[in-house]
Order: structure tokens, then sequence, then C-alpha cells
């Protein structure tokens, strides 16, 4: 009995031991939580979202290109892409062989397909084909219930419904590529449905069209499987871009252009330095490009000798010829070398030391005023006043014009032309200035290159009142700013002088001696002004010139020579310029100005130009 | 000696109003939780774990008030037999079982699995139980009269530890210990087995299965091999870290709803309800545990024979080693080792076996002044 208390007081003692123990070990688990839990609870969250959490790019909408009426020149449209999913069928290959039956798609495919699948997990989507037209898509979804496990799914493409007409400005898109993946840490790069503009406006506005990554966040389980989607940024889409190209006009361009093998022009607002139009033919399907172009066809719009790729309207050099004589004849007023009534005799050529420099009427045309010598183009006068001026002094009023430099028109890849000097050449060639280059440059030819874009700027700028505009193609670009948000620096030449070529010009097209008298404005009541210019690709040799050979149409067409024309409109209150460049096309008077009166008629035209009073200033 | 005992038979209306229907209650609560907790862990939905653990609960508390009636003296009676054919059934096992999760430990009876392992822990509490019934202070004090006792936690131990279950054999040498602490063994010999078990550990590392191995050596550093061996841990402590206070609530536990979580169902089920539920939560069935072995050593200190005291502490304490165990695993307190939480974890042989614990306790409780003979003619 004793022993049996003395027992029982034992196991108490040891029972509140055990539960003090337990309680201990209880409350060690309790601290646990706490540490675990609550101490270091910030950290486990974080653990816990990397798991379960993961972050997808949305690619935003590219933003579209309008002309300067709004109409698409670029825009965004679905297209659809067929893609399997393994877990959904229960045979992959058989799957595929029917779906081939419906949609064409090749065995190479399908194998590369099968491999594809097979290395992702199981709810992976892989794509079969991303380019089905209508047709396809609805022939898929009918058949669908025989096509386990195969999806349908939209995505965006870039069209341009335009096509070659309005390639060369705003270039196209492409996949990125390495270089471009480096230089650029905008994480929408990386997605692999992302396209950079590679060419022209879609290249140089590339930032604003392409808008800002939206972000989706995906809860996934341990397998990657997404289970949902948790909270998603859309991002921003892509700006729309307004340009100052006109749709209409650009197409008419081209259009007017196609007859010729290789051609450019350029049309600006004189007043804004707007781009209406800067048409190059031949052009290129800019749709090529959107997944990455073939091989052949690279190879063969690379390897043409027409460069379909070039825009010619600002990336092609041509020498100026007597589109140039302008420039001599202000360049002459304005240093006083000539008086506006000085005349030089023209009796077919003239001398320098021994050598002789013809004129390209062969009997001359007898003494010639300033005007005089732009209505008929004369090369004597221009040689002469040339060689008053020296090289020097005539580049720098072409440089006020905007010759022999870049004009910056937000347009990636514009070349500069070459307004040479004494200095230019001895920089460049390292050799010394002759005599005879600067007469040779009276009349736009020799070192003197100038690009279709430039010569229209310089008309531009010759008659807006001698106002230094720029080009700009995008409204409310940089350039566009630059040039509207502040009044255009005077070109600085007097009035009276820049009245007086204008004058030359106007007898150009309108008087019975102008070298374009054929090309005056069909438009009733307006008129424009304009200079031919006609710009040997080959020295002219004494034989040629005796046999009279070198103007015919029988040479080979690269020894042609190129046929140019500006002008603008209307003469009394100048809107438009524009300058045309057709290639080996021979005379500047039959070929290019025709050319450019139909375009300026387009542009008034589109313009509904009210019908002007004639005025009597026409001569 | 027996005059102060009450009458030896009691009515089955006596006995029902003498069971510790509080116990019974936390034990019912303790398994809606589970029916919670797996309802979770399937998404939310009763297939395929929440509605057998109901049904298996409802089955095993009537199973646990059946054997509440059973005459304590039967389990006595008994006692040494039972532990006759665990050993038997391990050795069983160990010759013939089925291999699951490359560890021998069910023995097919037909329609149920038998989990030998369990029935051991129980037959070794009845055995231990009726042994140290027979000694007073005074043998207890008497080496010679450790032997046998320590035989009788050994050779379960060993044949459980050839199976291999690292697990089991932890709660056998507890659950042993606390017998033999509670008969009133005195500290020093504690403090001698201990120090000769710390010197055998070299010799146990050596015996150990590669897997047991690889299993503390995760434990000991889990973020060596994030993908392997040490994955359950660390996204088990993601899981119940990123839990916070109050949890990301109910089936809104992202660690396990989204299977990063392994074994969410079973060995890791308390990371679930703590992932949902949070420090509160968790700290509530925690205490709704600790409440359970409190009332059964409550229970225990109650009872008029050293058999009944010893069973029921036993079991409470088998109990409580079950939940400090599992817990401690999951919080990456211990290795990992296949231990369920009792009543929460999903898994029909193992809620049984607990519930047959809690019947015998009951039994014990509810015969507790049911005098015992110390050597019983039989």
């Amino acid at each position: 009995m004793q022993q049996e208390a003395e027992r029982i007081r034992w196991f108490r003692r040891r029972s509140v031991l055990l539960g003090a123990g337990t309680f201990g070990v209880f409350g060690g688990l309790v601290g646990r939580l706490w540490y675990l839990q609550m101490e270091q609870g910030e950290r486990y969250q974080l653990l816990s979202e990397e798991n379960r959490v993961n972050q997808r790019l949305i690619l935003p909408p590219r933003g579209r290109v309008l002309d300067r009426a709004g109409r698409p020149l670029a825009e965004n449209i679905p297209t659809y892409r067929v893609r399997i999913i393994r877990e959904l069928t229960k045979d992959v290959p058989g799957t595929l062989e029917r779906l081939a039956a419906v949609i064409p798609v090749t065995p190479e495919r399908i194998a590369e397909v099968i491999r594809q699948v097979q290395a992702r997990p199981r709810f992976v989507p892989v794509s079969v084909r991303d380019d089905l037209d209508w047709e396809e898509v609805s022939l898929i979804a009918v058949r669908a219930p025989e096509l386990p496990g195969i999806i349908l799914d939209s995505g965006m493409v870039r069209r341009y419904p335009e096509g070659p007409a309005a390639a060369h400005v705003l270039g196209y898109v492409g996949p990125v590529d390495e270089p471009e993946l480096k230089s650029d840490a905008d994480p929408l790069l990386q997605l692999p449905d992302f396209r950079i503009g590679k060419q022209g406006v879609e290249r140089s506005y590339d930032p604003v069209l392409r808008g800002k990554a939206g972000l989706s966040r995906v809860e996934v389980n341990a397998v990657g499987r997404e289970i949902r989607e948790l909270d998603r940024d859309e991002g921003q889409p892509g700006q729309d871009l307004e340009l100052s190209l006109d749709l209409e006009l650009q197409r008419f361009c081209m259009n007017r252009l196609a007859a010729e093998t290789s051609a450019a022009a350029a049309v600006v607002d004189v007043r804004t330095g707007g781009v209406l139009a800067l048409a190059s033919v031949p052009s290129f399907d800019p749709t090529l490009f959107q997944n990455g172009i073939s091989t052949r066809n690279w190879g063969a719009l690379r390897d043409d000798k027409l460069a379909p790729m070039v825009n010619k309207a600002f990336k092609g050099e041509y020498p100026p010829g007597s589109t140039f004589k302008m420039m001599i004849a202000l360049a002459g007023l304005e240093t006083g070398v000539i008086k506006p009534d000085t005349r030089i005799r023209c009796s077919g050529s003239t001398w320098l030391g021994r050598i002789e420099f013809h004129c390209w009427k062969k009997g001359g045309h007898g003494a010639v005023d300033l005007q005089r010598s732009l209505e008929v183009s004369c090369d004597v006068y221009h040689y002469e006043v040339a060689r008053r001026l020296g090289i020097d002094r005539l580049a720098e009023y072409a440089r006020r014009f905007g010759l022999g430099e870049r004009t910056a028109i937000d347009l990636p890849g514009e070349r500069p032309g070459v307004m040479p000097t004494v200095a230019w050449k001895k920089a460049k060639l390292k050799q010394p200035w002759h005599k005879g280059e600067t007469l040779i440059s009276g009349i736009g030819q020799g070192y003197v290159l100038a690009t279709p874009l430039q010569l229209a700027i310089m008309t531009a700028r010759l008659s807006n009142g001698g106002y230094k505009v720029s080009p700009w193609l995008v409204r409310g670009g940089p350039r566009h700013m630059a040039c509207c948000g502040a009044m255009a620096e005077p070109v600085g030449v007097a009035k009276e002088h820049l009245d007086l070529v204008l004058g030359g010009m106007h007898r150009v097209v309108n008087s019975p001696a102008g070298t374009a008298r054929a090309a005056a404005l069909l438009t009733p009541g307006v008129q424009m002004g304009g200079k031919t210019g006609t710009s040997q690709v080959r020295r002219i040799s004494k034989a040629d010139r005796l046999s009279g050979a070198y103007k015919r149409k029988d040479i080979p067409w690269e020894q042609r020579d190129h046929a140019l024309f500006v002008g603008y409109a209307p003469f009394t209150e100048p809107r438009y310029a524009v300058a045309v460049v057709v290639e080996h096309g021979g005379g500047g008077s039959a070929v290019a100005a025709p050319i450019a009166r139909d375009i300026l008629d387009r542009v008034l035209q589109l313009d509904g130009q009210p019908v002007q009073a004639p005025d009597g200033k026409s001569a | 000696m027996e005059e102060r005992l009450r009458a030896t038979d009691l009515s089955l209306g006596e006995k029902i109003l003498s069971i510790n229907w509080l116990l019974v209650a936390l034990l019912c609560v303790i398994g809606g939780i589970g029916y919670a907790v797996l309802y979770s862990a399937a998404g939310g939905s009763p297939e395929p774990w929440a509605f057998r653990h109901a049904v298996r609960l409802a089955a095993g508390i009537c199973v646990m008030l059946v054997l509440a009636m059973i005459d304590v003296r039967f389990w006595f009676r008994i006692a040494y037999p039972v532990f006759m054919v665990g050993v038997a059934l391990l050795l069983a096992v160990d010759l013939s079982g089925i291999v699951a999760k490359g560890a021998q430990r069910w023995i097919d009876l037909g329609p149920i699995q038998l989990q030998p392992s369990e029935v051991m822990k129980i037959a070794l509490i009845l055995g231990l139980a009726r042994w140290f019934h027979a000694g007073w202070l005074d043998d207890v004090k008497r080496p010679l009269f450790l032997v046998p006792p320590l035989l009788m936690v050994a050779v379960p131990v060993a044949l459980v530890m050839l199976q291999p279950d690292l697990g089991t054999a932890i709660t056998l040498i507890s659950v042993g210990g606390t017998l033999f602490f509670a008969a009133g063994v005195r500290w020093w010999k504690f403090a001698l087995v201990i120090a000769i078990g710390l010197a055998a550990l070299p010799v146990g590392w050596e015996m150990m299965h590669d897997y047991q191995r690889q299993r503390v050596l995760t434990f000991l550093n889990p973020e060596e091999d994030p993908l392997g061996s040490g994955y359950h841990i660390i996204q088990s402590k993601i899981a119940l870290g990123s839990a916070g206070l109050w949890g990301k609530g109910y089936l809104h536990g992202s660690q396990a709803q989204l299977n990063y979580l392994p074994e969410k169902h079973t060995d890791f089920a308390f990371t679930t309800l703590a992932e949902e539920t949070g420090f509160v939560g968790a700290t509530f069935t925690l205490f709704l545990f600790f409440a359970v072995v409190v009332l059964g050593i409550v229970a225990a200190t109650r009872a008029h024979s050293q058999f009944a005291r010893l069973v029921i502490i036993g079991l409470s304490m088998n109990f409580a080693v079950y939940v400090v165990i599992n817990t401690s695993m999951v919080m990456g307190l211990i290795p990992v080792v296949g231990i369920p939480l009792p009543m929460i974890s999903y898994g029909g042989t193992a809620m049984l076996t607990v519930l047959l614990g809690f019947g015998i306790l009951l039994s014990a409780d509810v015969h507790r002044d049911t005098p015992i003979q110390r050597f019983p003619k039989s």
C-alpha cells in the first residue's frame, strides 16, 4: 500500500515533468513557426512569389503611319497561326497528318514540329504554321473535331496597303537582329514576335511606333503550367504617326515615274518644308521583310542595278546640270560680278587657256542677260559668271540653298551630295583645284552632286522669298518642330536678286524661247516657274560632238544623260516645289519637265487650288 | 488492500458516462481540421481525400468508443501476446513485406494493408506498461529489472531499422523512454543510455542506408540540392514562411495549390494548413494537439493502477511524439522522416491506429478505478 502510494507520487511528479517537457517542445514549435512566418516571412514571401509568378511581356500594337489626310500607309492586321498542344491529343503525328490534309504543311515541318513538341512540356503550344489565310482558318475551324490538340491563334502583322508606292518612305519592319539586340536595351526586343523598323520612317521613328511593353504576371504551378493571370499591364501602344506625305500625290508620282526605268521625284511645301511626295522607281514590296526575307528575294533586290531598295529621291546623287544655274546667277548678282543687265556674248563656246568649253547650243545664243541665260539655259553665260565668282564663293551661296550637305530629313540614310571647294578637293582628292573645274561647276557638272530632295529644297528656298526651310516628314517629329517652331531663317540674299532669278525661271516655262515651254501647267490660270537640266554622265569627245552622236537615242542606256527638272507653282504665290530626276532619261526639257508639270498640276488639283486670276507678269 | 477500489464491473451506462468526452470532442475537431486541409489540398474538392478522411474519422471514432468499453484487464491480459504478435509482424514484413517507397513497411492482409510498425507502437506501450505494473520503485531501481524492458524496446527498434524506417525507430525509442521515465527510472540511467547512444552514432551512421544518410545530410544543408532531396524542406519552409500571421486564406495557399509542395496531403499536411491559416491557425492547431496530450497526462494521474497510468501516458506521449516529429520535420527542424500528422494527414492505417490507441487510452481511463493484480494467475 505504501509502495503503491510512493509509486503514484513518483508517477505524478514524472507526469508533471513530462507535461512540462511537452509544453516546452510545443513552445519550441510555436517559436519556430514565429521565426519562419513572422521574422523571416518577407523573405519567404518573396521566394513564394518567385516560385509561382512568371512575368511575361505583352507586345503593344505598333503605331500606324498615316498620310496627311489620315489615310493609313502602314497598319496592323491580324494574322492567324495554327499550333498544337501535346496533352490535348493522343497522337501527335496522326493529328499533324490530318492537319496536313486540310492545309498545306510540308513533311519537313511536321518532323520539326514533332521534335519540338517532344522537347517541351506537354501543355506548351508549338507553332505549326503562322501565316494562315482566312480560307485555311475556316477549314481548320470546320474540321476542329477531328483535330484534337490543334488550336488557332491570332497575332498582328504589319500591312502596307500601298505596297511598293510608299515603300521607300515607310521602309519596312523585320525580325530583330543581333546588333540591334545589343545596342537596344528595350525588353520588347526580346519578344520573338516583335518586329523592328529596318528602313524609312519605320526605322527613324521606331522608338515612337513600337510603344511600351506591357506586362502580364501569370501564376504557374510547379511544372510551369499557367494557372491564371494575376494582373496585367497593357503597356503603351505605339503612337500613330501623321506624315506630311500625301498618299494620292505619292501614288501619282510613282505611277507617273513608272514609265521610266529609274527615276525619282520630290515634292515639298515651300513654306513649311513638309514633304508631300518622295517617289523613286523601281520600288519593292515592303511586306517581303515581315518574317525575314528569303535569301533569293534579297539577292534579287540587292543585285538589281536599278537599286529598287534605294530611295533615290534622297539617297541618289546626281550632277544637277543646268538646274544649278540659279545658284550661279544669284551668287553673281549678290557678289556683284554681274549686274542684272550684264550681257555676255555666247558664240557656242568659250575658252579658258587652250581648253574650249562648249555651250549646249552649237551656234551660241548671242548676247545673253541674266534672265535669258536661264530661259535658254545658256552655258557660256554661266561659265563666265562662274569664272568670275570662283568656286569657293559659288559654293558658299549653293550651301545657303541646302546643297552639299544633308537636308536632315527625318529618314535614315540620306546622302549629302557634293558642293566642291578648293579645300574640299585638297582634302578629298589631295589635288589642287583647276580653274576649268570652276567653269564646269557653273553648269552643274564636274564634282557637283545633289539629291532630288536637295534640289526641291533649293527651289523651295528660292521661291518662298529666301527662307531656309528644311524638309520634314512626320508631323510633330523633331524635324517638323525644328523648322516650324520658329520662323525659318532667311537665306540672306536680296529680294530683287531673287525676283530676277524667279523671273528667269518663269520664262523657262512660259516664254516662247524657254527650254520647257512645252511643259506649262495645264491648270487654268496658274503658272509655274522651273528650270530644266540635262547632265552628262560621260565625257563628250570631240568626235562625238562633230558627229552629233551624243544626242542620239541609240547609245547605251547607262551612257545617256540624266534628265532633270526643278519647278514650283503657283508662280505668283508659290506653294509647292518639285524636283524630278530621270536617270539616263535624255533631255530635261523633253523628259523631266512634263513629269514635273504633271506632278505640280496634280498637287494643285489635290489642294483644290482655286483658279487664280491670270497675272500680267508672265512674259 | 483492494478495499478502496470500486466494484470491479461497471455497467455500460457508467462506462459511457465516464468517457472523457472532452478528449473525444478535441479529436473530432482535429479530425475536422484534417478534413478542411484535405479539401483544400485537393484544390477545393472532397475528392479524392477529404471525403474518405471523414469516413475513416467517423469509423475510427466508433471503433475508439467501442474499444473504450472494453475492460482494461483485457488489455492487461493480452499485452504480452500483442507484443509478440507485433514483433512477429515486423519479422514477417522484414522477410516478405511489399516494397513501398524503397522501404518495406506494409503487410497485406487482404482488404486492408497493415502497417506493423504502427501496431508495434501500441504493442510496446502495452508490453512495457504490463512489465512496469509489476515493479515497485525498489524493483525499478534494480538494473536487472530493466533488462527485459530494454530488450522489449531494442528488438522492435532493430527490426524497424531493418525495414528501414528511421521515423518509427525514433518514435519507438522516444515512447519507450517516456514509459521508463514515468515508471520512475532514475535520471542518471537515462544519461548513461544517451551517452552510449551518442557513442554508437558513428556505428549507426555506418549502418544507415544511403537514402537515410542523404536525408540527414539534406537536413543539415537543404539549399545545397534545391531540386533534389532538399526540395521538400525548402518548399515547405517557403510555404510556411510566406503565410504570415493570418495566412493566405483558406483554399488560397499558392505553394500547396500549385503543387510546389510535395506530399501536401500526407506528410506535409501541416504545411498546407499553416500556409493557408498562417501563424494563428498553425499555433491554434498545435494548441489543440497539446490539449489532447495534457488531457491524457491528467487522465493518467487519475488512474489507480500502474498499468492504466502507464498505458494512458504512453499513448499520450506516443501521440505527442507523432505530432512533434511531423511538425518539426515540415518546419525544417529535423530530417524528413515519413511520419504523418495524426488525425490530419491522409492515410487510413495511420488514422485507425491513432484512434485504436485512443480507444485503449479511453478504456484505461474509463476503468481507472478497476484494480489489476500485480501478478495475475493466468
